[in-house]
């Protein structure tokens, strides 16, 4: 931006950051397509139970593999078709979403907050803390994560919590390695100094100085890092590590269904298809927002 | 004939607001040989000209000329070959940050020999020979074995030198030279300064030379060009311009030199700010900031006139006071 | 606020030694940034520290400002130790004394509105309510020439002018006793560095302020400056009075400065006598006298002596031929 369309920024009327935000990010009609598709998942767990025709766990011995709503045999009752054990699968994808937001969240949010603390500790004191911090990640690195995962379940017990916490742990290094390379960079900037030369505190300069200005990569992350915890605990469900049925989560469906796969496909792809939209919005959103929040893409 | 012929020129670039016309309207030549020098600070346009002649303006931009011509030919009519040809041999250019300008991957040498092999032919060995000659040309001490350096084991000063050898290397008749110096300290710039002068001399090379530091273009340029809000507003010659300017921007511009208040309390500032792009004024683009302004500066775009030898844009350009600073 | 005639800056000897190379393989080498810095300050008055990369000047600023531990020396603040004592001595030390950075696009905190940046040394320092710290941020806001809704804006809102009133605002919201300037106005264009001069010298007036003022500009020193200390390589090669820096300059280094000092007034300049070469690396610097490396006068007692700061009709000087020159 040259000074001189910097001036007459600064006559008009300043713009909001948050409609500025959104206007980079909505010239991205894939990340807006993502977007939209996350609502929807996010108000069908919400009204989940208003929404569902029938109950997720019901079972009805007289209605097992019934085949969806268009296809022959089928009903509108079951819009559908249901599962092996005669449960409406219509009702238990939107149940599913509960689940899989549910796993999502926490994920993001244990491995975000944990990840994030150690990220700003590696790269405040780059002594020997920051060191050990970091090797400590690189030896969760080498571990192939859904392996980890398996094992710390396996030590753990199996069960829904139990996965949310292998996966947590899981996906720590990058975070640190995001937040301490962004807080690194920052550290350097003549405005952290000034923060520092006005007396400001280690703990001040770590959260009210520089954790907002490393705030982008950070979110980014997150967002992709949430897809990525539905594929892992669905992949934990399926090896039936993970939420354990009657639960309605999607790969744990999807372990159920593996004998039926040649009989009744909608049981295993109905399931999958839900896993697959919901992954792809949200890399489709994570991907418009980091172009929206980097700065240097800006114009 | 001059060597360069520039009428009209426009560069603008189309934003959110609207239309933002960096450089507009633009009309100058530089003779065989001379030395002009185009002073203005941020947001006149000054470096957006040098790189609409090289071609180098990227895609939202574009760059419009009643007649771009070099040497005779005209740069627009020719093929993008061609013109690659004219913009990296016969004209070149070298800008303000030396460290970032050079490539950090390469050595020196292989950019030197690079530059020469883009428009000469002959072999390797060759052509490292002509590359020592040129930086020895430049003043790098030890040529033969700083041929060899990365530009990260180069000074900012050295790395500038570097730079001056690539662009010699097509043996050009027109040097653009953007803030040159800028980035470096003092007395490195006096001697970079003192080097573009002596292989101007030696070469008979035109020199434009881009800067916003006045004391640069009083000491190297025989004629000045003055650049505000994208376009021309004054040009003369060096000596006129400092003794007696004839433009009010000029003229404050002068007077807001340290130098030029020696033992004042406060120096003379210019009112208001540079116009962007939602405040474009009516008129002349300088009339809310000039003490002088009245009606017919609010309504009335002044052109570009000719005043004993000189060129402004103004309605009542300041009368020549030579003897009264 | 120091109403007493008492410096307010007391330095002698300070030294910042800084070890590098590879920790592992125990091949460090010392880098001396600043070697035996000694000046007093007195309340009101602005000492100018000159010199080009590599002489210290920003680590000598980096000490004053207490950002930075000196490796040896004493530095004392409106009367109290500053240097080797604890941290919290350190922070109370900090009211008296704060900086202002050359770049005024990257001393802002991007995410913080300007009201926040204003009111952080309050909060850090101050036990005043919230009311009462928003009041006096605007009051200062209004005193660097701001309009009262830039208080709620962000900085990238702003020009690089605009930036560096804000960020005087801020060194100035604890009413230190002395502000280091590192290089205020190096990074802006010449009308807007002849505004924010302005407002400095008014500021100084208003409030009494000392300031170190780090530049290379030799016309902004010119018209700033009380005093003059001329750096080198780390050490102090000249100090004194301005005049009698800018008309009796006695050490080659600060004539070499001079005459590489592009002016636009022919008076002003000196005949350049070339400075050669380039500076040498603080890792490795010359026995002796540390400019004889480039100096037209240097002889066989400049190789082997370290020249000391001693005075010379009025000024210090760092010269073995200080009188003969």
């Amino acid at each position: 931006m040259t000074a001189a369309e910097a001036e007459a920024l600064e006559l008009a009327a300043p713009e909001h950051p948050l409609r500025e935000f959104w206007r980079y990010f909505s010239a991205n009609r894939g990340a807006v397509g993502g977007l939209v598709v996350i609502v929807i998942v996010v108000l069908l767990a919400i009204f989940a139970d208003i929404v569902s025709p029938h109950s997720p766990i019901a079972s009805n011995s007289k209605a097992f593999l019934v085949p969806p709503a268009w296809q022959q045999g089928g009903t509108w009752t079951y819009p559908l078709g249901t599962d092996a054990i005669g449960r409406d699968m219509l009702s238990r994808l939107i149940h599913g979403t509960r689940f899989s937001l549910l796993i999502g969240c926490i994920v993001v949010a244990i491995s975000g907050t944990v990840g994030v603390a150690l990220g700003l500790a590696a790269g405040f004191f780059s002594g020997a803390p920051g060191i050990l911090i970091m090797r400590l990640m690189d030896i969760v690195l080498t571990m192939p994560p859904l392996l980890l995962a398996i094992v710390l379940v396996a030590i753990l017990g199996p069960g829904l919590v139990n996965a949310m916490i292998a996966v947590s742990i899981t996906y720590l290094p990058f975070f640190v390695r995001i937040t301490r390379a962004t807080v690194l960079g920052e550290l350097g900037k003549d405005y952290v100094t000034a923060s520092r030369v006005n007396g400001a505190g280690t703990l001040r300069l770590m959260l009210v100085t520089v954790l907002p200005n490393c705030m982008a990569p950070i979110i980014v992350q997150g967002t992709l890092s949430f897809s990525t915890a539905i594929l892992d605990a669905a992949a934990l469900g399926f090896l039936s590590l993970g939420a354990q049925p009657p639960t309605p989560e999607w790969g744990t469906m999807l372990a159920d269904a593996r004998d039926f796969v040649l009989r009744a496909w909608w049981v295993v792809t109905l399931p999958g298809l839900a896993i697959l939209i919901t992954v792809l919005a949200f890399n489709l959103m994570g991907d418009g927002l980091r172009d929206a929040l980097d700065p240097r893409l800006k114009r | 004939m001059a060597l360069l012929e520039i009428e009209d020129l426009s560069v603008s670039f189309a934003t959110r607001a609207g239309n933002l016309r960096a450089v507009d309207g633009m009309s100058f030549s530089v003779e065989p040989g001379e030395v002009l020098g185009i002073v203005g600070e941020s947001g006149s346009g000054k470096s957006v000209a040098m790189l609409a002649l090289m071609g180098l303006v990227a895609a939202p931009g574009i760059v419009k000329a009643r007649r771009m011509a070099f040497d005779g030919r005209d740069l627009q009519a020719m093929s993008a070959r061609e013109r690659r040809h004219v913009a990296g041999k016969d004209i070149a250019m070298i800008f303000q940050e030396p460290m970032t300008s050079l490539n950090p991957c390469f050595t020196v040498g292989y950019q030197i020999i690079e530059a020469l092999a883009t428009h000469a032919g002959d072999s390797s060995r060759v052509r490292r020979r002509h590359a020592i000659e040129l930086l020895e040309q430049v003043g790098i001490p030890a040529p033969e074995s700083r041929i060899d350096a990365y530009p990260h084991q180069l000074s900012g000063g050295m790395n500038q030198r570097v730079m001056i050898a690539m662009a010699l290397a097509g043996n050009p008749r027109l040097l653009l030279a953007d803030e040159p110096t800028t980035a470096l300290d003092v007395t490195v710039q006096a001697q970079i300064l003192d080097l573009l002068l002596r292989l101007q001399r030696e070469r008979g090379m035109a020199l434009v030379l881009i800067t916003h530091d006045m004391g640069v273009v009083a000491e190297t340029a025989q004629r000045v060009l003055v650049m505000y809000a994208g376009q021309i507003v004054e040009q003369q010659h060096a000596e006129g311009l400092f003794a007696a300017p004839r433009h009010p921007y000029t003229a404050a511009l002068l007077d807001a030199l340290p130098e030029r208040s020696p033992g004042a309390a406060r120096l003379p500032t210019i009112p208001g700010m540079v116009p962007g792009l939602a405040d474009r004024p009516s008129g002349c683009l300088f009339h809310p900031r000039c003490h002088f302004a009245d009606r017919r500066c609010r309504a009335e775009m002044p052109e570009l006139r000719g005043l004993d030898g000189a060129t402004v844009r103004c309605h009542y350009p300041l009368a020549a006071l030579a003897d009264a600073r | 606020m120091n109403k007493t005639a008492e410096p307010v800056v007391i330095a002698r000897d300070l030294s910042k030694i800084y070890r590098v190379g590879d920790r592992l393989f125990g091949r460090m080498a010392a880098l001396r940034a600043v070697d035996g810095v000694g000046f007093t300050l007195a309340p009101g008055k602005t000492l100018a520290v000159v010199g080009e990369s590599g002489c210290g000047k920003s680590t000598l600023a980096r000490m004053v400002s207490l950002i930075e531990r000196p490796t040896a020396g004493s530095l004392r603040l409106v009367g109290h130790e500053a240097s080797g004592v604890p941290a919290a001595e350190t922070r109370a030390l900090r009211r008296h004394v704060q900086i202002v950075f050359q770049d005024p696009y990257g001393s802002l905190n991007p995410r913080h509105k300007v009201g926040t940046i204003l009111t952080e040394p309050l909060v850090v320092n101050t036990d005043l309510g919230k009311v009462e710290r928003i009041e006096q941020a605007r009051a200062m806001l209004a005193r660097v020439g701001l309009r009262p809704e830039h208080y709620s804006r962000y900085p990238h809102m702003f020009s690089g002018g605009q930036r560096q009133r804000i960020a005087i605002a801020r060194a100035l919201m604890l009413h230190p006793d002395v502000v280091v300037a590192d290089e205020p106005v190096s990074a802006l264009d010449l009308s807007i560095q002849a505004q924010v001069l302005n407002l400095l010298m008014d500021l100084q007036q208003e409030f009494g302020l000392a300031y170190l003022f780090i530049s290379h500009a030799l016309s902004v020193v010119r018209h700033m400056a009380d005093e003059v200390m001329v750096m080198y390589l780390g050490r102090v090669v000249e100090h004194g009075a301005k005049t009698a820096i800018f008309e009796r300059p006695r050490h080659p280094y600060t004539r070499a400065l001079h005459a590489s000092t592009p002016f636009v007034d022919r008076s002003l300049r000196t005949v350049r006598t070339p400075v050669v070469g380039e500076p040498p690396s603080p890792l490795d610097p010359p026995s002796g006298c540390g400019f004889r490396t480039r100096c037209p006068h240097a002889t066989q007692v400049c190789a082997a002596e370290r020249p000391a700061l001693r005075p010379v009709d009025g000024q210090l000087v760092a010269c073995h031929h200080a009188e003969t020159i």
